[in-house]
């Protein structure tokens, strides 16, 4: 990735967050790394091990105890506009239909929605695959759907760095896979710097260019591992020899971990 | 039903046994409500024929009907103006009063950490205790009973709006503070919306209380409404006609709580479980 500029760097990032009874928990430690432009990140690591805290600093949400986080260079010191969020569960609006939600990062920031807003929602719904379903209401929806129309909503500010949380962990098995290629479609048709957090082996080494795998208490990054698997990756990637290789060598790092 | 009975019983025009058995249990199951209240009517009205229950104990549904015909439809309307007023006066004003002070406690620790507790403790007071003083301190007017309806319709209000602006997912509050769209527009656009399922079963409650509260004043100190009428009705031992004011009551009370669910269903349906809409 050393050919693209750089996005998004942790220089040496220690998060503590205060206790209820005055101690202090040290989440994140040492954190060290760069993202370049359009790159595909995974986040990998057992729960309690900060990959949330990671993606909350990025977003600017929170502010690192010691070292920084830096997007283009510039130390983050509040939220900004290149930032789309997809979170773990939809968290749609249910008084809106699809588009309403869709659309909703413009009438909250700016408080309305033109006709050109519209329709570039109504383009990024046909992008993830609910054209036919703009007025539905959100219960309408299964969870598979929802998680789309929560992506769309993340793209519509047009941002270079989509942030993914767990995004696909609330869904069944068949549709989590069906998720993940349908997101490696839309990040080939919008390149986007992405980071991505999971605590799904397989689905780190299918979507990513690299993954950070991450000790917990404190979260540390254990071992960053370039996946090198050729791109556009299908149902031919999951029979990969490599693929099965990478996940192996993963479980047994964080195995190792889990026994020591 | 049509193509149901045609396609069980596609031989003869005599729909199935089947189907006159489902339908029976659709229609049961839907009157079942009616039935089971004619039914206690029935058994009232036979009881006090049956044992001769003299109508100053329990006077039977019949005895009720002719005491409320022997009132004139003016009378009763005056009663039940009087009674709607103050109740709905009150009821506006809680609503008015309780929702931007849920705001407000939302917003700041220091109102919620100094304001609660005082209106736990305007709550934990037995307002129908506290009503004389009121009436004493406001005077003879309509005032005294709006302000007693509305201190006991409020609290649910104010409870349940706090609890729904605190219910607000965690990941919309900070997708709100990424857009960076301000604290007004996280109230207005995100926190307000999502506690409305909790204001309306708050309002259903109110209502009810509201009519409690307008009853409690109108005991206390009054010359027209529902509670004067069924006050003055015992003072005179004319328990048949209170009881038939005690009926308009109820029936008064049901028809404004069925309100508030047409109103939630008309304006924010999405706020209803879906098996309600």
């Amino acid at each position: 990735m050393s050919e693209h500029p750089r996005v998004i760097r942790f220089a040496d990032v220690e998060q503590t967050f205060g206790r209820a009874d005055g101690g202090a928990v040290t989440a994140l430690d040492g954190i060290t790394f760069d993202m370049g432009r359009n790159e595909f990140l995974a986040v990998l690591g057992p729960s309690g091990c900060g990959k949330s805290t990671l993606l909350r600093l990025i977003a600017g949400l929170i502010f690192p105890t010691r070292g920084t986080v830096s997007i283009y260079d510039l130390a983050v010191t509040e939220p900004r506009d290149e930032i789309g969020i997809v979170f773990q569960s939809p968290t749609l609006l249910p008084w809106f239909d699809v588009l309403g939600n869709v659309t909703f990062p413009l009438r909250h920031k700016y408080g309305r929605v033109s006709a050109d807003d519209n329709a570039r929602a109504l383009d990024l719904l046909k992008l993830v695959g609910l054209t036919d379903f703009a007025r539905k209401r959100i219960d309408e929806l299964s969870v598979g759907m929802q998680q789309r129309v929560a992506i769309a909503r993340a793209l519509l500010l047009d941002p270079d760095i989509l942030l993914m949380d767990e995004p696909f962990s609330a869904l069944d098995a068949l549709t989590r896979d069906e998720m993940s290629f349908e997101l490696l479609r839309i990040w080939s048709e919008r390149p986007k710097t992405v980071l991505f957090i999971t605590h799904s082996i397989p689905e780190a080494v299918l979507l990513a260019d690299r993954i950070i795998v991450m000790t917990p208490r404190p979260g540390r990054v254990r071992e960053v591992i370039d996946v090198g698997l050729p791109r556009p990756r299908s149902m031919a990637t999951l029979s990969d020899p490599t693929f099965h290789a990478l996940a192996n060598h993963i479980r047994g790092q964080l195995f190792s971990r889990a026994v020591a | 039903m049509r193509s149901q009975i045609t396609s069980a019983g596609s031989s003869s025009a005599v729909p199935s046994r089947k189907a006159v058995i489902a339908a029976l249990r659709v229609w049961g199951d839907r009157l079942a409500p009616a039935a089971a209240f004619v039914g206690l009517v029935v058994i009232w009205e036979g009881a006090c024929r049956l044992f001769a229950i003299p109508s100053f104990l329990l006077p039977s549904p019949s005895a009720i009907v002719r005491a409320g015909l022997e009132v004139s439809a003016t009378q009763w309307l005056g009663h039940i103006s009087a009674t709607l007023r103050v109740a709905l006066m009150g009821y506006a004003a809680a609503i008015a009063i309780s929702i931007p002070l849920a705001v407000a406690l939302v917003n700041s620790r220091f109102l919620s950490r100094t304001l609660y507790p005082i209106l736990v403790i305007v709550q934990s007071t037995p307002i129908v205790a506290v009503a004389p003083i009121i009436v004493v301190t406001l005077g003879a007017s309509d005032l005294p009973r709006v302000v007693i309806t509305f201190l006991i319709a409020f609290f649910p209000i104010v409870v349940s709006t706090v609890t729904g602006l605190m219910a607000t997912p965690e990941e919309l509050i900070e997708l709100s503070r990424s857009l960076r769209a301000g604290r007004t527009r996280e109230m207005l656009h995100i926190r307000l919306p999502f506690a409305v399922p909790y204001i309306f079963s708050a309002l259903k409650i109110s209502i009810t209380l509201s009519i409690i509260g307008a009853v409690v004043a109108e005991f206390v100190a009054a010359e027209r409404g529902l509670g004067f009428f069924i006050m003055f009705s015992t003072s005179f031992f004319k328990i048949p006609q209170a009881f038939a004011g005690l009926a308009i009551l109820v029936a008064l009370s049901l028809a404004l709580f069925r309100l508030c669910t047409l109103v939630q269903r008309w304006f924010v349906p999405w706020s209803l479980p879906k098996s309600e809409r």
